[in-house]
């Protein structure tokens, strides 16, 4: 009985490696549906304000993004806040056609779930974005979202003013 | 016979981990899961002449909450703070003057508000008001259809809004529509 006892040995087994790449490849799988390419380069400053009443925008095919800040290149642009629509900045008369041209893009039947993300740097002055609004109006594009980060508590809100 | 001798060498799957490791690792980079969200509006349809006079709104049906450019608040004409301003629109909201609405809990102060059907509040801001601020009165107005909708499906259904069915929470929105105008911005000064 003895002998017997000691012809097993008592190191422990290597732990097998071998589900190792079936492991990483499903976790490869796993990011890379969920991926999302960063679509467009950001010429102008966002930080975004924050709010608590938010609303998550999940379909990202039916929404159009216009960002308003200051531009990243002083030098090239100035300092006062401009719109950026796509790749470019352009000036409050480009919307119009931009969100047109925008909505033309998306399937008839699911064109009446169009929505704009507006995303604003928190120091963009309400004229810039009074006549944004005023020209969305004009295009049609009636449902937008002011896009926020949400903030912890409401008494966050409350503090620099 | 010599040939068949000659087997396919097996290719050395071992390196498939490193190549998958490479894979995972650069998406794992590139990958943003940023979700948008946002205060949801709804702005209302262009039209070229400006807006009829409308008798039938009475004075004291409209909520009215100027911003300035120096960022303060003036709600009914009168100087309020930020965090003040939830409780004070939901009392408007809440009022129900003319006691048609049966699930308020209002004051029925005879100055204020008829009934939440009635009850429409008006953002004004001036162009140079920072949207910082305008974001969060805009915020703290959506704040107070939100607690009053939860109050109300506590009261009715035992649960919060967001927890309901649409159904229920349907019955809930009717008694408590939304009624927020933007207007377009004046030049009201500092």
């Amino acid at each position: 009985m003895a002998q017997i006892r000691k012809k097993k040995s008592k190191e422990t087994p290597p732990v097998s490696t071998a589900s190792l790449p079936d492991i990483v490849f499903m976790l490869l799988f796993f990011f890379m549906v969920t991926t999302t390419m960063r679509e467009v380069t950001l010429l102008v400053r966002v930080k975004k304000p924050k709010a608590t009443e938010i609303q998550k925008l999940d379909r990202k095919d039916l929404t159009t993004y216009i960002y308003l800040g200051a531009p990243r290149n002083t030098e090239l642009y100035g300092s006062e806040p401009r719109i950026q629509l796509d790749d470019q900045l352009g000036s409050v008369g480009d919307v119009q056609s931009f969100v047109i041209l925008k909505r033309e893009e998306i399937n008839e039947a699911e064109r009446p779930k169009f929505t704009v993300s507006i995303k604003a740097d928190i120091d963009v002055k309400m004229g810039l974005i009074s006549d944004l609004k005023q020209e969305l109006r004009k295009a049609q594009a009636l449902k937008i979202s002011y896009s926020t980060n949400p903030a912890g508590s409401p008494e966050e809100l409350f503090k620099t003013y | 016979m010599a040939r068949n001798k000659r087997s396919i060498p097996e290719i050395n799957a071992g390196s498939m981990a490193d190549i998958a490791f490479l894979l995972l690792i650069f998406f794992l980079v590139t990958t943003t899961m940023d979700v948008d969200k946002g205060l949801m509006v709804k702005l209302p349809a262009w039209s070229e002449e400006p807006p009829p006079d409308n008798n039938e709104i009475r004075e004291k049906n409209i909520f009215v909450v100027l911003v300035n450019s120096n960022n303060q608040l003036l709600v009914e004409e009168e100087y309020m703070e930020l965090p003040d301003l939830r409780a004070a629109t939901k009392l408007f909201i809440d009022n129900n003057g003319d006691g048609s609405c049966e699930d308020c809990r209002g004051a029925r102060d005879p100055k204020s508000s008829e009934n939440p059907l009635k009850a429409i509040i008006s953002l004004q801001n001036d162009r140079g008001t920072n949207y910082d601020m305008f974001v969060k009165v805009r915020n703290e107005l959506l704040g107070a259809y939100t607690e009053l909708r939860n109050e109300l499906a506590e009261r009715k259904f035992g649960r919060a809004y967001d927890l309901l069915n649409e159904e229920a929470q349907a019955t809930i929105s009717e008694v408590y529509p939304q009624f927020i105008s933007e207007a377009e911005p004046v030049s009201v000064g500092g």
